[in-house]
């Protein structure tokens, strides 16, 4: 009973918190709901007895991995809310969407359909050590990774030193000046970019001209509201002139 | 202190670790080691040419080649030669032997290509040949992989080091275009894979391919929906990474943008590993499962080949077609794969081996076609390449008649074979379609081949300079059309040799096709008696 309980609020915090990860407007927002994932994660280690990995998820991955992501994010200088609703190819949201929800369902439909049919060995490893001592994890986890996953975890050596010289290659100051972008693919890029910015310039500003409409009564929010949206309206169109520069 | 600590510890009893056969790992040792090598090397004698990393990529890569004679011998000594070590994460068989020479013999082309290019653009330094050895080592280790886990560790260094690599041209936007989209797909595509990985796990108890198929032949599923969607989501993780529809939409934008030195490895290494994955956990492992998987791959094969030859057709930039006609050579490599034969598989590998020549050799002429920049791809460029080097226009016709699967060069063999592979398997509209395509696809390459040797006279891909056109300035045009191109020597060799083999052996296809057919998948343990040997 107990389990079911920390399984459920687990999952909800889990799941809130990977919905937030997409839905927060600010990367650092996402950031922290991607902490609030980890750690339910980790309880739910717990709840499986693999204290061991618990205990990884939350020094590594919430209190490492992600301190890190904040840095990046801070140092970029992107902490801040972006204007995704611009879409590159019409119609691909809506698409993307449904692809996405046919998937999920039919996951969710394998998973939640085949668990108790299943003759193959349902605890593929065993539980991870005994029960009694709670040093065993350790130990077992040892045990895998040196006898039937030695390849494996010897040839992630390789792929830690890809990331180092990659990262190096790639953040390398750059000497010399960058070459220009053939002029046809610039031509075609920037036309569409200046259109699909003017369209959404003139959706805001419509949005804003009908909130206005709506607030005439003298609604002081809406008419903030409005402003706010000649705002972003008019940084786009800055945006579209550095760009066009 | 430690000693009262230790004194505290329980007594240790040693683990069992699996026994190693390092001559079997040999391969894979010289090239990572290799790269690691070259990498320390690099950062303390900083003032070497550039030259100096190409030439040691190359003898590298050979020398990983000329590893792999002695195992050959070894494994095609008596029928059940091959086996597997390490705890049966690692498969010795002519099939993962095979695959890791193509894969050599790709860097050490792409390797010679990459000199030139790299003087030309300015980006002399070691880190893209060292970033093309540690990838080609995740390629060999995917074509060893006998083990799920494996597979994807591999598959992850594989394609790391190549979304660098695609970036890797840091003063050109297009390049670093192509790196964070082939990045952001790719880790999606490896996202997929690995939650197939863990779908396969849950519904059979084991990440080792040949646990999984003991399991598999000795129980029967009374719901294998979890399998069906492991399968499912591997497939959508490979046929990402050898550019199958609906799974291509990356290829042409990152071949497009990628440094041509690079696509040509691309084109070749990445697509032999990712099929290296494929027949080794479809073709073997699954092989009792085939009814279910066939029908999806054979969807796939279909749209691969008729998405491919149509979309390269109405392209006009000569890269991009290329990309394109990549994607339908996929199709034609599943083709060979949906047959799930032996002779398939032999078609397949066949194919690979060949398919790498052709391909690296035409991303050769690019890349000393392209100039400075990398950028004059377009057909217009393309038009009176013969004129500008009669060689490399002669080199990039061979590879076109070739990839059109003209007699007479290796293509057309690579094409019979799988085509004829799939009639054997029942595959009949497969095949007709198959055909269709190679048709379509011919009318591509005729395409180039005539903009390089016809179209020159008129128009010399200055259409600018012709629009000035008084007939004083219309010389001057003439001279700058006619520039020759200089090959730089690395890039020579590397497309002559490229141009021979695809000529000689679409002669002679026998010694090729006779690797080809001994070099099968095998899923075997290690056998008892091995073991002692190697304690």
């Amino acid at each position: 009973m107990v389990e079911i309980i920390v399984f459920a609020v687990c999952a909800a915090i889990v799941l809130v918190g990977a919905v937030g990860v997409i839905a927060a407007r600010n990367p650092v927002h996402s950031a922290l709901f991607l902490i609030q994932t980890l750690f339910g994660m980790a309880v739910l280690f717990i709840s499986l007895e693999a204290h061991f990995l618990a205990a990884v998820q939350v020094v590594v991955y919430a209190g490492a991995i992600v301190i890190l992501f904040l840095f990046v994010i801070m140092l970029l200088g992107v902490d801040q809310a972006e204007d995704l609703n611009i879409e590159p190819i019409v119609g691909q949201r809506f698409i993307a969407f449904i692809v996405g929800a046919a998937t999920f369902v039919l996951m969710v439909a394998t998973l939640a359909g085949s668990s108790d049919a299943i003759t193959g060995q349902r605890q593929a490893t065993g539980p991870l050590g005994d029960e009694l001592t709670d040093n065993n994890n350790v130990r077992e986890l040892a045990e895998a990774l040196f006898t039937d996953y030695v390849f494996a975890f010897e040839a992630t050596a390789i792929l830690l030193t890809i990331a180092v010289v990659g990262a190096v290659v790639l953040a390398k100051r750059t000497s010399g000046e960058m070459l220009p972008v053939p002029q046809n693919t610039l031509e075609i890029r920037e036309a569409d970019y200046q259109a699909r910015v003017d369209a959404r310039a003139a959706e805001l500003e419509a949005n804003a001209a009908a909130a206005a409409e709506a607030g005439e009564d003298g609604s002081a929010e809406a008419s903030s509201a409005a402003a706010s949206d000649d705002d972003t309206a008019d940084d786009e169109m800055a945006d579209a002139e550095g760009g066009d520069a | 202190m430690l000693q009262t600590l230790l004194a505290q510890q329980a007594p240790i009893e040693a683990i069992d670790t699996p026994a190693i056969d390092w001559a079997i790992l040999a391969p894979l040792l010289v090239m990572a080691v290799g790269g690691i090598l070259m990498l320390t090397f690099a950062s303390v004698l900083k003032r070497l040419p550039s030259s100096v990393w190409s030439v040691a990529a190359v003898v590298i890569s050979l020398v990983t080649a000329i590893t792999v004679i002695p195992l050959w011998m070894r494994v095609t000594d008596t029928a059940n030669s091959a086996t597997s070590t390490l705890a049966g994460a690692v498969a010795f068989d002519g099939f993962s032997l095979f695959l890791t020479v193509v894969i050599a013999l790709s860097v050490a082309l792409s390797a010679m290509l990459a000199d030139g290019y790299l003087k030309r653009e300015g980006l002399e330094g070691p880190e893209l040949f060292v970033l093309l050895m540690m990838s080609a080592s995740g390629g060999i280790i995917m074509s060893f992989a006998n083990d799920l886990i494996v597979l994807f560790i591999g598959l992850e260094i594989l394609s790391i080091a190549v979304y660098v690599l695609a970036a890797m041209h840091t003063r050109k936007l297009q390049s670093q275009e192509a790196g964070i989209k082939y990045f952001v797909l790719g880790a999606f595509s490896s996202a997929f894979f690995l939650y197939g990985i863990a779908m396969i796990y849950g519904a059979t108890g084991s990440t080792n391919l040949i646990d999984i198929k003991n399991f598999l032949s000795a129980t029967v599923l009374a719901d294998d929906a979890l399998l069906l969607a492991g399968f499912a989501l591997m497939l959508v993780g490979l046929a990402f990474k050898v550019a199958a529809v609906p799974f291509h939409f990356w290829t042409p934008d990152v071949y497009q943008g990628a440094p041509s030195p690079v696509v040509a490895y691309m084109a070749s290494a990445v697509k032999a590993a990712g099929f290296a994955g494929i027949i080794r956990v479809f073709v073997l492992t699954f092989e009792q499962y085939r009814t279910d998987w066939q029908p999806v791959i054979y969807v796939l094969a279909i749209l691969t080949l008729l998405t491919g030859s149509f979309l390269a057709i109405v392209q006009t930039d000569v890269k991009r077609m290329l990309a394109y006609s990549s994607i339908s050579h996929a199709g034609f490599l599943l083709v060979g794969v949906q047959a799930a034969t032996d002779r398939g598989v032999n078609a397949v590998l066949f194919y690979l081996a060949v398919y790498s020549f052709m391909v690296i050799g035409s991303f050769g002429v690019l890349t000393v076609a392209g100039g400075v920049g990398d950028n004059a791809h377009t057909l217009d460029d393309y038009k009176g390449l013969s004129k500008r080097s009669p060689m490399l226009a002669f080199a990039m016709m061979i590879f076109l008649f070739s990839q059109a699967g003209v007699p007479l060069t290796t293509g057309f063999f690579a094409k019979f074979g799988v085509i004829s592979a799939a009639i054997d398997a029942r595959s009949f509209w497969l095949a007709v379609v198959a055909m269709i395509s190679a048709v379509i696809a011919a009318f591509l390459y005729l395409k180039v081949i005539v903009a390089m040797f016809f179209a020159g006279d008129d128009d010399h891909g200055h259409g600018a300079d012709a629009e000035d056109a008084a007939d004083a300035s219309e010389a001057d045009a003439d001279d700058a059309g006619h520039e020759p191109i200089d090959i730089p020597l690395g890039a020579g060799i590397a497309i002559g040799v490229c141009a021979l083999v695809t000529v000689v052996f679409g002669i002679w296809p026998g010694p090729i096709d006779d690797l080809a057919r001994e070099a099968l998948p095998r899923l075997v343990a290690e056998s008892s008696a091995f073991l002692e040997i190697g304690n």
